[in-house]
């Protein structure tokens, strides 16, 4: 079908994008290389010297580090989990005939518009907040010690405040693709006497494989990055309680002003992020025809 | 098309000019403290009096403005004309040289009024690096209704035991009223800088003379394990997460019997406006443990600074002389009452037979007297600064060791363990730094 | 096609379906309710939910401590322009990658989306040096820039995944009635492709408008958009839940409310070809 002209331009085409993400890949990622091999403390210019791996062997060794590996794991899965399962619970029930559907649906995708910031903040202040918080006035209310989210269960309470905001991203794709599934299909399930949970399994989910795919696949790129969350409500603690990985990077280079670990950091921040991309171009291969 | 490009360019050339015949602007990075929001409230003054100069500001939270600041004064990124600094970053940015000297401040300015101590940690070789807008040291804010109610005088100069006595007194956890506030939010300004004054009233010390850390010692275990007793006692929930602004809250809303933090909170919570126990808060010195001379007092200067290799110098020392001077504070007390002006700075402001009358006046002007930088606890120590080290690696160092004994308080592992981890983490980090060989 | 539902089964539906979207809307509801409330309401317990003194005390003094106008409109220039530029950059490759598809199409654009994936902070310190030489610290063009990059791969994957539901013989009918390559793609490509152009831009210009690293770390007063307006009250002196309400309500509102018009068009696209 294409042309040797076509093809050609096609390229020309093409050009740009791949050519402005190179740069941007390249350029800092190659400082940053060169950085991660100095002594380079933002706060003592003049001071920089090679010192080989010295600032890997610092960051890999440093006793947060496996900490901050976990939770980034636990970070992304415990908000994977609940939205996606969330998000097709919720499908379902909006794929259902119901009086004013469209408001509902309005009210479910509100929470996605919200600033991460902004979203931190409310969480933090508003609601889980063990004295002034509404979590706190609920529970004094039948009688019960107002727990307190931020310190007992610090990565818990992320992983709450961040599904939250991913929830309407995954009912939309899911309720989308539930909409498109043919109604004949589910009809003639019903009539070979299939109950409600077999043509779930049976026909509904297998329907919904690309689509959940894609909101695994565009929820990991985001949320192994999540840090503004992490800032506003905990800082990374207590302890290293809710420290991610990009958090860690971030208390390297801007707390610390150490900008050579820093720069280790976030290479090995990006190694493991390609080992999570290897991961997920895989499982994407296979579900995903592109 | 190419008259268009002509006008365009004229047009901007024009611009230029127009701008150039405009007012200089003065970018300013602050922190969100409430006196900075009053100063930037009342700017109007200066630019009124000064037409040729406009302000832009910038306000952010804390540790986002250090960030922020310190980014870009180390890599010379110019964004800022004035930026808001405090005693810690002053002698190290000093040192390098990064900051414009005041010593030329106008006459007017009386730069020998300024306090002694706040100018010290602002002064390097002899050249004073910024000029302090309000200083501060700790002190015990207590509710003297709860107090009395508990048949329980408050001593001018409280030792832990006593403060232990009044907190357990004054505690009734049914209603809400916590015996002692105290900041437990992780961080070298937040939880460290509480933890640092206090360790020193017991004669604990970050480093010895070789630059060793000394969490492993008895003073430092006999810190945290009172702290951690009187926070789970008679704290509030969620006090690993409280951090100055948070127990500020707290204390207004009266939840809290006792609070040991900041003397320019001092204003906040006798402030009727916002505070529901303003007519009933007494002011005590920071305590220290008995037989030990140092209080548990510390020392900040929130000041203004110029970043070197500004363009605009002349325009940013006029508006931080005119920030810092006794005109303002004038102004501020004509328009808010004596109160608010911004405390701690100056001697002639303790002086004033107006300002004797505020309540914390006077308690304030001891508080900073009894604190000594350059001699912060018993023993001797190679470095300066009462709550914190001032040395480039200390934020690191501060906030990661805040880290633990906001997760120790949090009851995630005892002080034992966050003492050792505080222990191992700060002679790793000091050895990288290369202090200990 | 439509089946008969019993009234009944439609009741409970609808009141399960309201209650949970009650619930998921609650935090912004409160939030601006309690932006509406004074400090000591803010905080009172128990909490009133709708009988309170309405004031508009908070919203007063937000704007009378920062320009919200100032940094309303660095938002939209910020987030308008870098989804628009990135429109521009993307449409072409996209319309390659759909219809002259080769071996390593697939593997492009794979890589472009691992891109995405690198931590911002890791690279924060080098794009600092890179923006102060090139004098583009605190300006709204250099933000265009960052975040069009940012937001380039989400951009090419959901065009690409919409064009290629375009069936090709339509675009060989164009170019055998003579028309060019420019011609190709905008007068016959993309007027077909408006729903899933519609959705893509939607969906940038709210990635864009939340943006909080970068807009946070490269902008000082003149290009700092929302997001750093809500910086200065994350946590203020004093009482400050009224405040920081107002605050968040100005900041999301715009968003919201164009988030809700729009709603249809950016759900039509947002399938990331998920959706035979």
């Amino acid at each position: 079908m294409a042309t040797a002209h076509s093809r050609t331009a096609a390229r020309f085409m093409i050009a740009p994008a791949v050519l402005l993400l190179l740069a941007w890949m390249i350029i800092p990622l190659s400082m940053t290389l060169y950085f991660s091999t100095l002594r380079y403390n933002l706060l003592m210019p003049g001071m920089e010297d090679f010192i080989g791996f010295d600032n890997y062997s610092y960051f890999l060794t440093d006793p947060a580090f496996f900490a901050a590996l976990t939770n980034t794991l636990l970070l992304v899965g415990g908000v994977l989990l609940i939205t996606v399962i969330g998000g097709i619970l919720l499908a379902l029930l909006l794929d259902q005939p119901m009086f004013g559907q469209g408001i509902v649906r309005i009210l479910v995708i509100a929470p996605f518009f919200v600033m991460p910031t902004v979203s931190a903040l409310v969480w933090k202040n508003m609601f889980m907040n063990p004295v002034n918080g509404l979590f706190a006035f609920l529970t004094k209310a039948v009688g019960l010690q107002p727990f307190d989210f931020l310190s007992h269960a610090p990565l818990t309470s992320i992983i709450i405040m961040v599904a939250w905001q991913w929830l309407p991203f995954a009912t939309l794709i899911l309720l989308t693709a539930m909409q498109s599934l043919d109604s004949e299909q589910i009809e003639a399930a019903e009539m070979d006497g299939a109950g409600a949970f077999a043509r779930f399994f049976h026909i509904v989910l297998p329907h919904l494989t690309r689509a959940i795919t894609v909101v695994v696949l565009i929820q990991t790129i985001f949320l192994l990055s999540v840090f503004a969350e992490i800032l506003v409500t905990t800082n990374g603690g207590p302890g290293t309680a809710s420290t991610n990985i990009t958090y860690l990077v971030y208390a390297q280079s801007l707390l610390q002003f150490d900008v050579g670990s820093g720069s280790a950091g976030g290479i090995v921040a990006v190694i493991l992020a390609n080992i999570v991309a290897i991961f997920l171009m895989r499982m994407i291969g296979k579900n995903l025809d592109i | 098309m190419k008259t268009f490009v002509r006008a365009l360019l004229g047009a901007s050339a024009m611009c230029a000019v127009v701008s150039a015949a405009q007012a200089e602007k003065l970018t300013i990075a602050t922190v969100n403290n409430g006196d900075m929001i009053r100063m930037q409230k009342l700017t109007d003054e200066f630019t009124k009096a000064n037409p040729d100069i406009e302000l832009e500001w910038v306000t952010l939270e804390e540790n986002v403005l250090r960030q922020r600041v310190t980014t870009d004064i180390a890599t010379k990124g110019g964004q800022y004309d004035v930026m808001t600094i405090g005693t810690y970053e002053v002698p190290i940015w000093g040192k390098q040289g990064w900051l414009v000297s005041l010593n030329d401040l106008p006459e007017a300015y009386d730069v020998d009024d300024l306090l002694p101590a706040i100018r010290g940690g602002l002064t390097v070789d002899g050249e004073l690096y910024a000029a302090p807008f309000y200083g501060e040291s700790s002190m015990v804010m207590y509710r003297k209704d709860l107090m009395e109610k508990a048949g329980m005088e408050m001593p001018q100069e409280p030792t832990w035991a006593d403060i232990k006595k009044a907190a357990e007194a004054m505690t009734d956890k049914d209603n809400e009223v916590y015996g002692i506030c105290l900041r437990g939010k992780a961080g070298w300004g937040e939880n460290m800088a509480f933890l640092g004054a206090m360790a020193n009233s017991y004669g604990a010390k970050w480093f010895d003379m070789d630059w060793k850390p000394q969490f492993d010692t008895e003073e430092w275990k006999a810190v945290l394990t009172d702290y951690l007793d009187l926070m789970n006692n008679y704290g509030p929930p969620g006090a690993s997460n409280n951090g100055f602004n948070e127990n500020l809250a707290l204390f207004q809303q009266g939840k809290c019997g006792m609070w040991l933090d900041a003397t320019v909170a001092a204003s906040f919570v006798t402030n009727p406006d916002d505070s529901t126990v303003a007519d009933k808060v007494g002011f005590a010195l920071a305590p220290n443990k008995e037989g030990v001379e140092k209080h548990a007092n510390w020392l900040w200067a929130w000041s203004l600074g110029i970043p070197a290799g500004s363009q605009k110098v002349d325009a940013a020392k006029k508006f931080i002389a005119w920030a810092t001077s006794k005109d303002y504070t004038k102004l501020v007390a004509e328009k808010e009452g004596w109160a608010n002006v911004p405390p701690g700075t100056r001697t002639s402001l303790y002086e004033n037979e107006e300002y004797k009358k505020v309540p914390f006046a006077e308690m304030t002007l001891e508080s900073i007297k009894a604190a000594d930088p350059n001699n912060p606890t018993v023993d001797e120590v190679p470095y300066v600064g009462v709550q914190f080290v001032a040395i480039p690696e200390f934020q690191g160092i501060g906030t990661a060791v805040g880290q633990q004994f906001s997760a120790a308080l949090a009851g995630q592992v005892s002080a034992e363990q966050a003492l050792q981890s505080a222990q191992q983490l700060s002679e790793r980090e000091m050895t990288k730094a290369g202090y200990i060989k | 096609m439509a089946r008969r539902v019993p009234t009944s089964r439609k009741w409970l539906v609808t009141i399960a379906a309201w209650a949970i979207g009650f619930l998921i809307f609650f935090p912004i509801l409160w939030t601006i309710l309690t932006s509406f409330k004074t400090e000591a309401e803010a905080i009172a317990s128990p909490p009133s939910f709708l009988f309170f003194d309405w004031t508009l005390d908070s919203y007063r003094e937000v704007q009378s401590r920062s320009n919200y106008f100032l940094h309303f409109y660095n938002s939209v220039i910020i987030s308008l322009g870098s989804t628009l530029l990135g429109l521009v950059i993307a449409i072409p490759a996209a319309w390659s990658m759909a219809f002259v598809p080769a071996k390593r199409t697939k593997d492009v654009l794979m890589w472009m989306l691992s891109t995405k994936m690198l931590p911002p902070v890791g690279v924060l310190i080098p794009i600092y040096l890179l923006f102060r030489d090139f004098g583009l610290l605190d300006s709204r063009f250099g933000l265009v820039i960052v975040l069009t990059l940012i937001n380039l791969p989400i951009i090419v994957w959901m065009l690409f995944t919409y064009f290629r539901e375009i069936p090709g013989e339509i675009l060989e009918a164009a170019r055998m009635d003579g028309a060019t390559l420019w011609a190709e793609i905008v007068h016959v490509l993309t007027p077909m492709a408006v729903p899933g152009i519609a959705s893509t831009l939607l969906l940038n210009v709210i990635l864009a408008w939340n943006e909080a690293f970068w807009t946070l770390n490269l902008t000082a007063a003149k290009a700092a958009p929302l997001t750093a307006f809500i910086a200065s009250y994350s946590s203020p002196e004093g009482l400050f839940y009224a405040k920081l309400s107002a605050a968040s309500t100005m900041a999301i509102a715009p968003i919201l409310i164009l988030g809700w018009f729009s709603q249809k068009q950016l759900v039509r696209g947002l399938t990331f070809g998920a959706v035979k």
